[in-house]
């Protein structure tokens, strides 16, 4: 009825809509279009060979540790954090969820600064390892520490305004008919914010595998022992190994659009649920 | 201290459990993964004297280094907010065929690693890669100067923006603009009274969250800057090559520097959001 | 009803707590980088040694398993020098360092006492089993017909080099060109300022280290001149095409990138026989054949002689003769307020 009175006439859509795509095909498209260009740049054979050192497969397994172990610690933070900070009112709130979020704006660089002078051997622990010869920085476990800083806030983040949102009636009325307390998380939260929760566990998941700043500080860069696959493509790189460089880094590419795949897909799949959710 | 001062709150009572367990979890977590490892590079720079301070903080290379970042990741969230606020009012209200494709792909910067969108970046920009010969003829240079670092940044803080920007702009009340309409305010004014207003506090969100961000950013910048002293380089760079000349007094204390401005920013984006929230709640 | 929440509380809390000890102790207990069962070698080393060292250790691996019987893995660590002595300094396990200056490991002497303040007179010549100098790379034709040092301060002249303050090869760039202008102003040390100040006018792109800048010239196009390890510049050549050709100064700097053992991580791990036998090996004739193919120069005046000819003949200082040792140059130069900072703080 008073459509038009809320409408942009069609020839100012259609500007903007073209100028907001031509902005994000300069930002985003072209980026990830170079990327599959050098990959292949040389044909598939060159792609595939490139794809077949040991060294980018030692790469590629380590990478995947890292994210299994990583993932699930801060998907356990992040259901608690946000229960505590949405089901709750307390004081210092804002601070606690500043402080959660801290990682984020934490120059990756800082992030793997902070556990060398922590773990190094000049660092605050250092010593007390070494004699215990425990490996925390140059190891495993130190990759695994800056990339569970990196990706603290994921989970957590996005899950809180959710669960903010939902309010706690429905857990209140669960509790009221005789659920438990974790009945009631397992079965009225969880079901509310598991689309949430998925993006965040995928985002989370992405960035974990991709870290490269502060994992570069932490891990030694020991051929085949201690690259990610990040590491491995800068080294690729700086072995004028283009091809090689960019294939491992397609590899990233493709994880980081299978992963927005799989969220647009199930978004999609459960539109219903969602829209009958409010989201 | 603060810590604990947090985990005795003057909560309201609720007749949800969990608050202990799952609060105590979170402090516990937050302490050992963030809190304690930062405390570590207190600690550190505490060691400093104030003589270091100064000496570090004046430094005109100190200074113009952050300058860049944050000068850089300023001017970077500016575009990022005006053309993220394009790209969410399309996405919201304009359907045009492939809109979902569209709409997933904002998330790209958050999930492809930065290494790899620093080199990628670069590639297109140099002045022999496919935009920077574009752009060459015209006078423009992007990669390895300042401006390289402002495209790099864009890039990684764009999903911010529109991602805090799209649930608003979906629950703005067609009716408003309506009345407006009816009160005879053509479609401009209509967008600066009524629209703009209400996605406001959510565009602050996600400029602060995308300058918090680029203030930060290491692994697709240093690629694509020139890295020259004084004109295009990055405090985060700083930071590392103060740490390898085994200066960590001088690392510690940009990073302590850097620290610092990210937390209030934080901070003063979620005290924003509390008074946000009061204002819409009253 | 109050008192079971509490419990349940109490021992979620307790849950919790465990969950997040456990987790991080699996974290910091997890089979580390040195659990490999073989013996194992960690060389750390600087960027442009990843083909020479690649080459080296399949020959050693080989004359060890026959002169012990026993199966080596040598591992390697590459990066910027300084940023690799750190990460040595830090608690990375090197067993041996093999880096780009002897500054380098002069740090990892002094600042974490792993090995002793006279590491350099363990090994022959000065402990660097191998040479190299600074060369230009310039583009084919060599358009702005750069010959020698005073071509670089020309006006339109590009120059492309990292930075002396990451780069153990950017420093020997600088000094390199220092010590030309020394000598060509009669020692006068304000001219050899002015010539290196406008010679870093000149420079528009300062990568991290030598790799990005190699690659910053000759894979993005930028620059006329690329100031490079001898060897390094070779390597382009053989893998970025006929693009490029290689122009020797008339006078350049003796680089010695030193090699040393470290002493209290060999100790640690029961490795110093292996180690010492694999620096030793560098100075053997098969060692130093493959050093010369691999575009270092090498020290045995047998294979000095049979491969004078792959290498241009170049009249080179020493920087112990010009600048009277690293540790000098270090402060004067390259520390925060040196000359370094003072000439690129003008512009």
């Amino acid at each position: 009825m008073s459509a038009s009175s809320t409408r942009e006439t069609p020839p100012v859509r259609w500007g903007l809509t073209l100028l907001a795509l031509a902005f994000l095909a300069l930002f985003l498209v072209a980026p990830l279009v170079a990327v599959l260009a050098e990959a292949f740049a040389k044909g598939w054979d060159a792609y595939v060979r490139a794809l077949s050192g040991d060294d980018t497969w030692s790469s590629i397994r380590l990478t995947l540790i890292v994210a299994a172990i990583s993932v699930p610690l801060n998907v356990a933070f992040g259901l608690a954090a946000s229960w505590a900070v949405a089901k709750f009112d307390f004081s210092g709130k804002s601070l606690l969820v500043s402080l959660i979020e801290l990682p984020f704006s934490v120059s990756p660089v800082i992030s793997g600064l902070i556990y060398v002078l922590l773990f190094g051997l000049q660092g605050l622990l250092g010593p007390w390892l070494a004699e215990n010869d425990l490996k925390v920085i140059f190891a495993v476990p130190g990759i695994v520490l800056a990339t569970v800083f990196v990706t603290f806030p994921f989970v957590a983040r996005e899950l809180i305004p959710l669960m903010e949102e939902q309010g706690r009636e429905e857990e209140e009325a669960a509790l009221t008919l005789g659920a438990s307390g974790l009945a009631a998380f397992w079965l009225v939260t969880l079901p509310n914010v598991r689309w949430g929760l998925l993006y965040g566990v995928l985002l989370c998941n992405a960035r974990a595998m991709g870290e490269f700043g502060a994992v570069s500080v932490v891990s030694g860069h020991i051929r085949g022992l201690t690259n990610t696959m990040p590491l491995h493509v800068e080294i690729l790189y700086n072995e004028y190994d283009f091809v090689g460089a960019f294939a491992v880094a397609s590899l990233l590419a493709v994880l980081a659009l299978v992963t927005l795949a799989v969220k647009s897909a199930l978004e999609w799949w459960h539109r219903d649920e969602l829209a009958a959710a409010g989201h | 201290m603060a810590v604990l001062a947090l985990s005795l709150p003057r909560r309201a009572p609720s007749v949800i459990p969990g608050f202990g367990p799952t609060l105590g979890f979170t402090l516990a977590y937050l302490s050992l993964i963030v809190l304690l490892p930062l405390a570590a590079l207190v600690i550190k720079a505490a060691g400093t004297t104030l003589e270091q301070w100064t000496a570090i903080l004046s430094d005109p290379r100190v200074l113009s280094a952050l300058g860049l970042s944050f000068g850089g990741a300023l001017a970077a969230a500016l575009i990022n907010a005006v053309f993220g606020l394009l790209v969410a009012w399309v996405l919201v209200r304009y359907p045009f065929p492939g809109r979902r494709l569209v709409d997933a792909a904002i998330d790209l910067p958050f999930a492809l690693p930065t290494a790899v969108a620093g080199i990628a970046l670069t590639a297109l920009y140099a002045p022999n890669g496919w935009l920077g010969r574009l752009l060459e003829p015209l006078g423009v240079k992007v990669a390895f100067t300042p401006l390289g670092v402002v495209v790099a940044m864009v890039f990684i803080g764009l999903p911010f923006v529109v991602r805090t920007v799209e649930p608003v702009l979906h629950d703005v009340d067609l009716e408003l603009e309506e009345a407006a309409a009816s009160l005879g305010a053509d479609r401009l004014q209509t967008f600066l009274r009524v629209i703009l207003p209400a996605v406001l506090p959510s565009l602050l969100t996600g400029f602060s969250l995308a300058l918090a961000r680029a203030v930060g950013e290491y692994g697709s910048v240093i690629f694509i800057a020139g890295n020259l002293p004084g004109v295009s380089e990055i405090a985060p760079l700083l930071i590392v090559t103060k740490l390898e000349q085994y200066d960590y007094v001088g690392a510690t204390a940009i990073a302590t520097v850097m620290l610092a401005i990210s937390f209030t920013l934080l901070l003063a984006v979620n005290l924003l959001q509390k008074w946000r929230r009061a204002q819409m709640g009253g | 009803m109050i008192g079971f929440h509490e419990d349940e509380a109490r021992s979620l809390l307790l849950a919790a707590l465990f969950a997040v000890v456990l987790a991080l102790g699996l974290a910091v207990l997890m089979p580390g980088a040195q659990a490999a069962e073989s013996r194992t070698l960690l060389n750390v080393s600087y960027d442009p040694t990843r083909e020479l060292y690649q080459a080296l250790n399949e020959s050693f691996i080989k004359q060890w398993k026959a002169m012990s019987g026993e199966d080596l893995k040598i591992n390697q660590s590459h990066g910027g020098s300084g940023k690799q002595a750190r990460s040595v300094i830090d608690g990375l396990e090197a067993d041996v360092v093999t880096l780009a200056l002897a500054y380098d490991i002069d740090a990892v002497a002094d600042k974490a006492r792993l090995l002793d303040g006279g590491w350099q007179k363990r090994l022959a010549y000065n402990s660097a089993p191998y040479t190299s100098t600074i060369v230009f790379l310039v583009r084919k034709g060599n358009p702005k017909q750069v010959k020698d040092w005073g071509d670089l301060v020309k006006p339109g002249v590009s120059v492309i080099t990292p930075n002396p303050k990451t780069s153990g090869g950017a420093r020997w760039n600088y000094l390199a060109a220092w010590g030309y202008a020394l000598d060509r102003n009669d020692g006068d040390a304000a001219k050899a300022q002015d010539f290196v100040a406008a010679l870093f006018r000149n420079v528009p792109v300062l990568d991290s280290g030598a790799r990005g800048s190699t690659v910053t010239f000759a894979q993005r196009g930028l620059g006329d001149v690329l100031l490079a390890w001898e060897n390094e510049a070779h390597l382009a050549l053989k893998e970025f095409g006929s693009g490029f050709e290689i122009v020797t100064p008339s006078l350049s700097i003796l680089a010695e990138p030193p090699v040393a053992v470290v002493d209290k991580v060999v100790d640690k791990r029961g490795t110093r026989a292996v180690a010492q036998a694999y620096l030793e090996f560098l100075y053997t004739p098969e060692a130093q054949e493959i050093i010369a193919r691999n575009f270092y120069r090498p020290r045995d005046p047998e294979v000095v002689r049979k491969t004078a000819a792959a290498f241009a003949p170049v009249k080179l200082f020493t920087i112990d003769d010009v600048f009277g040792g690293w540790r000098k140059v270090q402060t004067e130069h390259f520390s925060d307020g040196g000359v370094f900072d003072r000439i690129t703080a003008k512009k």
